[in-house]
Order: C-alpha cells, then structure tokens, then sequence
C-alpha cells in the first residue's frame, strides 16, 4: 500500500507574527485523520521548531508534510544562508539568533535537538549559500 | 483544580474560552523564552507568561495546553484573541506579576512537575 497524503504549505519569511501557521494547520489536519495525540504532538513541536528557523534564520520557504500508513514524513526546505556547522548548530544552546528575536521568545538554541528529539529520523541538508533541507520521520 | 480557581486566586479577567473554566488542571508551567516551553515542558496545561505576541499562542497550541495567563496585565491583540479562540484556549490576564502569580497557584496545589531534563 503506498497511498499518502500531502499538505504543501509556503512559508513567509517575511512575517514573525505568522510563522507557524503552517504547523498549526498540520495539527488541525491531523486531528481530523484520527492520528494519535502523542504522535501529532510529536510532528507539531518538532515541525513549529523548524518553521520557527525558517522564519527567523532563513527568510521562510517551504514545507511539505507527508502521512503515509505507517509514519509521518515532515520536509521543511529554504533557500537560506546554509548551516556552516550542523553540528555546532545541533549543539543544545548554541544561537546565532539576534537579542531581538530573543525578545520574541525564541532564539534559545533549543530548536535543532528538540526536533531531533521529538522525531525517529531528521536529515539535514544544507549548502552554504544555497539553502537548507531538513527531513523528519516520525513513526504513527 | 479548575481553570475557573486559577481566576479566582489570581482576580484575572478571562479574555476568551469562558466555556472552559470547568475543566481540570494539574500543573502548570511560567516562562517567556518559548523557546525553554517547547523544549522542558511535557503536560503542563497551564502556561504563565509575561510575553505577548502570536507565537505565545501557537507554543501553547503545540504544547496541547489549554490555558494561558498573561501576567502583569498584559493584553494580547484581538488577533491573538482569535487565535486562541480558534484553538480552543482559554486566555486570561492577571495585575499580578510572575513570581506572585505562579507562587498562589503552587501553594493552592498546581504543581510544575513534568519538567524533564534530559
Ligand atoms: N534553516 C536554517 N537556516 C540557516 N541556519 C539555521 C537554520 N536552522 C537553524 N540554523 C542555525 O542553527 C542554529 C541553532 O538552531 P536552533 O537549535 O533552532 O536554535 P535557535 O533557533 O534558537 O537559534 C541557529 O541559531 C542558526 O544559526
Ligand atoms: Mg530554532
């Protein structure tokens, strides 16, 4: 069985006050696919961490989500500055976000292991330049 | 206890989800680094924050909370209003500050626990 079912969603880099719109429409759907609660929280936080770094490191782009029978793929993709060093940056604490995005409530350099974290498999890919591709699995 | 004794220990003004009150909550969580919410809280159904903008709103939406209280009298803007609302939250704003605000609710039985770190 290979059916699945896909959202798209663009992401505005140009808007902190929407970022997370598409993490919250993700739920919404979710919710309604009759997914359990702990794997829909699961998606959500680790997808909202990343839309979040869209959004604040990498002038927004474009997530897909994909559900699948047995797991719950999650692709953010951007054409941001790239991560020089993914593991500095996947370090617990590290930031290179600015004092006024801390202000907002983010920037804590919790974002990459929390997504680690909350899911089965993350992939990053990145180009220094070119952009940056960050692939979640997360089992159901 | 309710979210209705949560406004009542804390003279808040409920701002929106009036048909929540009754529900039950057990602990409950205060921070405005998003951020350390999204990282260190795990079933906290009640978030304290002196933050106001739409990501307070989404975090605790994430987080599956159902409840946010904006100390100091912060106001959050209709907009934020509506996102709460949407998302089934109750919101509310005390005078109180922070450190007076979650100190009533703990002594009255909220507690933090469900912070893990790893
Ligand atoms: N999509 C991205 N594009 C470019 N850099 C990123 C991206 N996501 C994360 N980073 C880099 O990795 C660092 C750590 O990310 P994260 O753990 O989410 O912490 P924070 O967002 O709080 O800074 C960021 O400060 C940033 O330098
Ligand atoms: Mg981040």
């Amino acid at each position: 069985m290979s059916d699945s079912l896909r959202f798209h969603f663009d992401v505005n880099g140009q808007s902190f006050t929407s970022a997370g719109q598409a993490s919250v429409q993700v739920k919404k759907n979710l919710r309604e696919l009759g997914i359990p609660a702990e794997t829909i929280r699961r998606v959500s936080i680790a997808m909202y961490e990343g839309e979040i770094n869209m959004v604040i490191h990498a002038h927004g782009g474009e997530a897909d989500v994909i559900v699948y029978e047995d797991r719950i793929e999650i692709i953010l993709a951007d054409r941001g500055p790239g991560i020089p060093n993914i593991e500095l940056a996947m370090k617990e604490g590290y930031s290179t976000a600015p004092d006024n995005i801390r202000s907002l409530g983010f920037g804590a350099g919790m974002g990459l292991p929390n997504m680690k974290r909350y899911t089965d498999d993350m992939k990053i890919e990145t180009e220094l330049g070119k952009g940056t591709t960050i692939t979640m699995r997360v089992n159901i | 206890m309710k979210i209705s004794d949560i406004k009542t220990l804390l003279d808040a003004k409920v701002l929106c989800g009036e048909e929540h009150l009754d529900r039950d909550v057990f602990s409950a969580c205060g921070s405005d680094m998003m951020s350390d919410v999204l990282a260190y809280v795990k079933d906290q159904a009640v978030l304290l924050t002196g933050l106001v903008n739409s990501q307070v709103i989404r975090t605790a939406e994430m987080m599956d909370m159902i409840c946010i209280v904006f100390v100091r009298s912060k106001k959050p803007t209709d907009d934020m209003i509506e996102l709460a609302r949407e998302s089934g939250l109750v919101l509310m704003n005390t005078e109180k500050r922070m450190y007076e605000a979650c100190g009533l609710l703990y002594t009255s039985g909220l507690v933090g626990n469900g912070v893990h770190h790893e």
